[in-house]
Order: C-alpha cells, then structure tokens, then sequence
C-alpha cells in the first residue's frame, strides 16, 4: 500500500459513492459509502473494503484451520473451529474408508485436527474436508489460541516469522487460520515458542518486530 | 423522583445547578476503549458520578439451541449493579430495576447491530456499574456502543445515550444524583446519531408537551456531544495501528 491506511470506526463515512462502490463492511446511503465496523480502509478497484482489526474468525472457503472434535454421529463429526458456529466434518471428507457407525474409531471427542473449509452458505452452515495433501489428525503437541486477527503476523511476510521460530526452537508448529497454533517439540522449545507468540500477539502493531523476536529466541532462557 | 426536598439542599443558584454546571451542560465524561484482556470488546466509561465497565462476547453459539434465532443473532445485554455502587448496600442479582434496563438497552443496541449477519448467534454485552450517581442506564448504554464497536461488530450507528429532565420548573440536560431525586422529571433517550434514530425513550415525571419537545431536543443535543467523544475513544486505542502498517 502505498498511501497511508486509515482507521474507520461504524458509521463513518469512509467513500463517496459516486467514484467507489461499497465492498465488505460498508453500507451504502445518500450517496456516501459508510463503514459498518472497526477496521481499515482499503481501496481495492473501484471497490471500499473495510479490514477488520478485531473481532472473532470469519470462516471463508479455502481456509486451514485447527478444529476439536466436539460431538461424533454415525456419519459426521461436529466440530469447533473457533467461529460463532460449529463445522460439519462428513465421513465422505475424511482420508480413512470410515464404515456407518465406526466413526468414533477414527476421530473421538475433543481430538484436533488440521481441516480445510470446504463451504460456507448463507445460512451459516460450514462444511469441512481433510482430504487434501497436508491435512491429518493432530497426534500430540499442544494447542495455543491467539487473536484470529492477529494471525498474518504471527506468520508474517511470506512465512518469515513462523520460520524463524521454528528454526529457533526446533519446534514443529502449525498456524491455523481461525487463531489456534498447534506446537509440538521438547518441552523448552514449546516454551520459548509459546513465549515468541504471545510477544508477536500483544506487540502485532510496532515496528521492528521481527527483529525483537529474534533476539528473544536467541536468549538463552 | 418523588422524594421530598430536604431544606438545606439549594439546587440552583444565579442561573448555576448544585454542581455549578449551565442548564444545558454535560457532567465531566471519560471513555476508554478495550480495557478488558478476554472480552472480545470492551470500555470503561466515568461520567459524572458514575462509573461503568461495559464487555462484548461474541458473536458466539447461542445455548441452549431452542433459543437461537435462525435468521439472526440475538443481542443480549445485562445490566447490573454492583452491590457497592450505591449508597446502601444493593442487593445483588437482577432485580425489577435491572431486569427492565436489561430488557430496554438490549432492544436499542438490537436496532443497530447487523444481527441478519450472524443468524443462530447470540452477542451478549454485560454492562457493570460499580459506581451510581444518576444516568446509569445512559452511560452504561454509551458505554456498550463502544464496547460494541471495538469488538468489531458490524453495525449501522454506534450507539449513545443522554438524560435531560425537569427541575424545579426548568428544563436541564444530565440530572445529577439531586436533581434525579428532588426533580420532577427525568427522560433518558438513546439515538443513532447518524440518523437521529430514537432507540430508546422512557420517562419519569412529568412534563407538559411543550417541555418534553424541549428535553428531547436538549438530549438528543447532548448525545452527539457524547457521541464524538465515543468516536474519539475508539480511535485512540486503534490510531497506534497506524505506525507500523
């Protein structure tokens, strides 16, 4: 971006809709595009999009997320992914010949496990697969839960702070997009790990970020 | 309202109110934008005398399921006082009171939020006072509106609120805890200030319809006052952002 982003708040009036069109988070009245919520305003074509700076996880198609199984049936399993609402897993979406009624066998209760989201209807429905290379059952490690706003820092410019804790921690780590972080590794690592995050999390809108985690992976304790 | 006048209590003097203030002017207001670490949004908000802690969860799954709204979510808001908030001890837990403020705040914070954008949820907003000193209703519901906004709910407007009343024959903004009490009128109004959209309107007292068209042009007056500092609030916290980005 090269001009300067500005914050908009709801009801601010953030476009004159003669030259722009309302795009995500805006409304439209009298002639001026107005922002429905907190967040900042990104010009995109001839489009006004507000980009949310708080707020819980949207779930949109596409997105790797972490889920916990919450509820098991003979076809699906119900799972939280962090989001106001729960997500369908069918059998059908999973890597394992599932037989009717031996679900429990594969995924039970409160198991984790890396997902794709498939579909997202207007009714709020969410359906999940795991058949896609890379997605699998998560089998030990533990879970941390971070602002889902807060994850593009986490990760950082193309992958580069996540990178570096893991080469600085030996950690194995998975970011999920709804803002849980799968970490698994000796128990130091996890620790330095989990330390590195909750920094990136509390300190997501300074500068020289990258270069202050550093230093703290670096530390010896 | 309805107590009696005690007679050392002098409510104006020179055109001045018992707290020195002009007819038409607001109690010193502070707001403060997310000050609670787990809430999804939160603020703190003194004005006056009173002193309220207004948090956002959600727009999380509404339990148990026979409650959810399958076309929209549910705004749920709970007002309560804390126990020490006034003079005697307040018994705790919802009351005839709180019960109806609850009830009022949640229907105003209903029409501006863009419930049809979460069906089967339910956004609760718990609106705490720890101190009272007349106008809670108005500053906890100002108090939300910011709360609300920073938990980065969409919404239409941000809400506010603001009193205005009658006493002694003259038509004031704001009553304090005096005038509430030896006063003949008070009317709280909440609006979308973008609209002037009445979200909110109750009355106690009474007053002519000349003077009600006067008090509510007087608090609608004051709720854009009020309005700016919310808006002011919210871009405090978030202007920081702007450094790095």
């Amino acid at each position: 971006m090269d001009e300067q982003p500005k914050i908009a708040i709801p009801s601010m009036v953030v476009g004159d809709a003669k030259k722009f069109r309302p795009g995500r988070g805006t409304f439209e009245k009298n002639g001026k595009i107005y922002s429905t919520r907190l967040g900042l305003i990104s010009k995109q074509a001839n489009f006004i999009n507000i980009i949310p700076l708080s707020g819980v996880y949207d779930p949109v198609p596409g997105d790797t997320i972490i889920g916990v199984i919450e509820d098991i049936s003979p076809t699906n399993w119900l799972v939280d992914i962090n989001a106001p609402y729960p997500a369908i897993l069918h059998v059908n979406e999973v890597p394992w010949h599932v037989e009717l009624g031996e679900t429990s066998k594969y995924l039970k209760y409160a198991d984790a496990i890396l997902a794709k989201i498939l579909l997202v209807d207007e009714t709020k429905k969410i359906l999940l697969t795991m058949r896609e290379r890379g997605l699998h059952k998560l089998n030990g490690g533990q879970i941390i839960k971070i602002q889902p706003i807060k994850v593009p820092r986490v990760i950082g410019k193309k992958g580069t702070m996540i990178s570096l804790i893991k080469k600085y921690t030996g950690c194995r780590i998975i970011v999920g997009q709804n803002g849980r972080i799968w970490i698994d590794g000796n128990t130091k690592g996890v620790e330095k790990a989990t330390r590195a995050i909750r920094k990136i999390e509390a300190e997501a809108h300074t500068k020289g970020l990258t270069v202050r985690i550093e230093k703290l992976l670096k530390s010896r304790s | 309202m309805g107590m009696k006048k005690p007679e050392d209590v002098v409510l104006f003097k020179n055109n001045r109110r018992i707290d020195g203030r002009k007819l038409d002017e607001l109690r010193p207001i502070k707001i403060e934008a997310g000050v609670l670490y787990r809430a999804d949004g939160s603020a703190y908000v003194e004005w006056g005398g009173n002193k309220i802690l207004a948090a956002v969860y959600g727009p999380r799954e509404a339990l148990p399921k026979h409650i959810q709204d399958p076309r929209k979510a549910i705004v749920n808001a709970r007002y309560n006082m804390a126990a020490f908030s006034v003079e005697d001890r307040k018994r705790p837990g919802p009351d005839r009171r709180s019960i109806e403020i609850s009830k009022v705040v949640s229907e105003a914070l209903e029409r501006v939020i863009l419930t049809e954008q979460f069906p089967r949820a339910t956004i609760d907003v718990n609106i705490e006072v720890l101190d009272a000193d007349a106008g809670t209703r108005c500053a906890g519901l100002t108090a939300a509106g910011v709360a609300l906004a920073d938990a980065g709910i969409p919404m239409r407007d941000i809400p506010v609120a603001c009193a205005a009343g009658k006493v002694e024959g003259k038509v004031i903004l704001d009553l304090c805890k005096e005038e509430d009490n030896y006063g003949e009128a008070d009317m709280p109004v909440a609006i979308a200030p973008l609209t002037d959209e009445i979200l909110l309107l109750q009355m106690d007292g009474h007053l002519t319809y000349e003077e009600f068209e006067k008090a509510l042009n007087l608090a609608i007056k004051g709720c854009h006052i009020v309005s700016e500092m919310q808006k002011k609030a919210l871009l405090k916290k978030y202007e920081k952002v702007l450094e790095v980005e």
